[in-house]
């Protein structure tokens, strides 16, 4: 459990982090949201001590960050950033087992770990082991550097806009596998991103962040359905309101016995995938099939009652 | 093999040719020194005039190297940040001042001999590294500086594994200007007793022999072409290692 203690960082008289109180439960994804300026990566950078907070204090599973020594406390802690920050004369092996590295483990711990990541990222070990970062391609170097901050398996992660350099297409495929991976390793995770998109897709809980302040701290749902202050609903935006929170509701809830034809949907699709799907092919249902099976079906009246209900 | 390989083993064997085989060249400076006088410079070996010079040169931008390296990473940190005008001040005086004013003022000092070459060397070679280890400690790529203090490494290890290597091309390349630089300046230091191959020359200049004045501005300037070259290679090597 992380627990962030009324922390303020004051710059010559401006309050970039104001009083920010929360609490973070172990093995999930929390997204700090917020425009430029709103203090938010500030707030990360407080966390592992790149920025030495004025007041407050953060405890991880109890104990405080102040307690140790800040380059001992960032070993514990990855940290992936923006343009991933790779070291361009190190092979991605390296790269990779950095902190290992520094933490002392084995050469053999070190070189099966490297192994094993990379396989998590479905890039074959053999072929990008001793590769530099140059010679990778942009999605390939920001997974080399999500998997550099997992390497040692740290007791939280922290990630500045991971995604923010990647084009659309590979930043989807990017937040989907760092979701799976997340899932599959049980990590905690704290991401910073400006994009409410990624943060409803990515989040378990929601930060928002708006002049220094957390203004509110909730579910994706519920920073959609009820959000806090103005500044929140414009955030969201009016018109994907709906959209958004269809985004959040896995087929697989909403399901019904009969027939439908056309393509089939797998069940961990959402209901903005069926309802796009109904739209584009001018269907009013569209078939569930889990491996081949056909399971089911979602009609457009199902969908439109689970956005209707928050209005 | 490349043209550019070709000329390299081309001008090497030239080079060593004249050091150890210079009587080889007996018919080619005939016409160029004075009637019925000496062709070749035999007053001591070529080869260990060469030696001597190179010697100096490498003895002075090690020197040079280590102190101007040290002194850049020294003003780079936010320690040393308000010294960074005063280093820059005293190395451009070392680079205003004429090689050849340094060596009479530390005649008196130092004596004749290799010492006052030496002073001069390691003064003329300070700025070009000093500004290049400047440039490349202060834009070294954000992104990867970052990612090192945020992954743990502490100060020293960041410059040992990080800043250092990712520099390196860089400071090279102010070295190599540097070691060129010395190998011509050198030769200077023949007029107070400093065993270069500024002799040959001298003794060309003073007897009116030009083959002697050819030959050993032949071979510092081959020398000086071979060293710069490969100084050149091996930064090459190190930029593309390093995604450059």
């Amino acid at each position: 459990m992380i627990e962030i203690d009324n922390i303020t960082k004051i710059y010559d008289s401006a309050r970039a982090v104001d009083g920010v109180s929360m609490t973070i439960d172990t093995g999930t994804i929390t997204v700090i949201v917020g425009t430029s300026g709103s203090g938010k990566t500030t707030l990360l950078r407080l966390i592992n001590r790149l920025e030495e907070p004025t007041s407050g204090e953060v405890r991880i599973n109890g104990q405080s960050t102040l307690d140790v020594k800040p380059h001992i406390l960032r070993r514990r802690i990855g940290y992936a950033i923006q343009g991933h920050g790779l070291f361009p004369h190190h092979t991605v092996a390296r790269n990779i087992g950095a902190v290992p590295q520094l933490l002392g483990w084995s050469r053999d711990k070190i070189d099966a770990r490297v192994d094993e990541l990379l396989d998590l990222f479905s890039m074959a070990p053999q072929d990008f082991r001793n590769r530099y970062p140059s010679e990778l391609s942009g999605g390939q170097q920001q997974r080399v550097g999500v998997a550099r901050a997992l390497a040692s398996r740290p007791d939280l992660i922290l990630m500045d806009e991971p995604f923010g350099a990647l084009d659309p297409i590979i930043r989807t495929r990017a937040q989907e596998d760092l979701r799976r991976i997340q899932q599959a390793l049980g990590s905690t995770i704290i991401l910073v991103t400006h994009d409410m998109e990624e943060a409803i897709r990515l989040g378990d809980r929601v930060a928002v962040m708006d002049g220094g302040k957390l203004v509110q701290y909730a579910t994706p749902a519920d920073i959609i359905t009820h959000p806090a202050t103005d500044f929140v609903a414009d955030m969201v935006g009016d018109v994907e309101r709906p959209l958004r929170l269809l985004s959040l509701t896995p087929l697989a809830d909403v399901i019904e016995d009969g027939h439908a034809s056309g393509t089939p949907l797998p069940p961990d699709a959402n209901l903005r995938d069926a309802l796009s799907a109904c739209l584009w092919t001018g269907r009013s249902a569209v078939p569930i099939s889990d491996h081949g099976k056909v399971i089911g079906r979602v009609t457009l009246d199902a969908i439109r009652a689970r956005a209707e209900v928050h209005a | 093999m490349t043209a550019g390989n070709l000329l390299r083993l081309g001008l090497l064997g030239l080079l060593l040719a004249l050091v150890l085989r210079p009587d080889w060249f007996t018919p080619l400076f005939t016409p160029l020194a004075p009637a019925g006088g000496p062709v070749i410079y035999a007053r001591s070996s070529l080869l260990s005039l060469s030696l001597s010079h190179l010697g100096l040169v490498a003895l002075a931008s090690v020197a040079a190297t280590l102190v101007a390296v040290t002194l850049a990473i020294f003003v780079t940190r936010p320690v040393g940040a308000s010294f960074l005008p005063l280093s820059r001040t005293i190395t451009n005086i070392g680079q205003t001042f004429p090689p050849v004013a340094v060596l009479a003022l530390a005649v008196p000092a130092l004596g004749f001999g290799s010492g006052p070459t030496l002073v001069a060397l390691f003064l003329y070679g300070l700025l070009p590294i000093f500004e290049n280890a400047i440039t490349a400690l202060s834009t070294l790529p954000p992104a990867t500086m970052e990612a090192a203090r945020g992954m743990g490494l502490n100060r020293w290890q960041r410059l040992w594994r990080v800043e250092l290597p990712l520099a390196l091309p860089v400071i090279l390349t102010g070295i190599r200007l540097s070691v060129v630089i010395a190998l011509g300046t050198a030769t200077i230091g023949s007029t107070v007793a400093a065993r270069t191959l500024g002799e040959v020359i001298i003794a060309g200049l003073l007897t009116n022999n030009t083959a002697y004045v050819l030959q050993g501005g032949l071979i510092v300037g081959l020398f000086a072409v071979l060293i710069y070259d490969a100084m050149a290679q091996l930064e090459r090597y190190l930029a593309a290692r390093m995604g450059g």
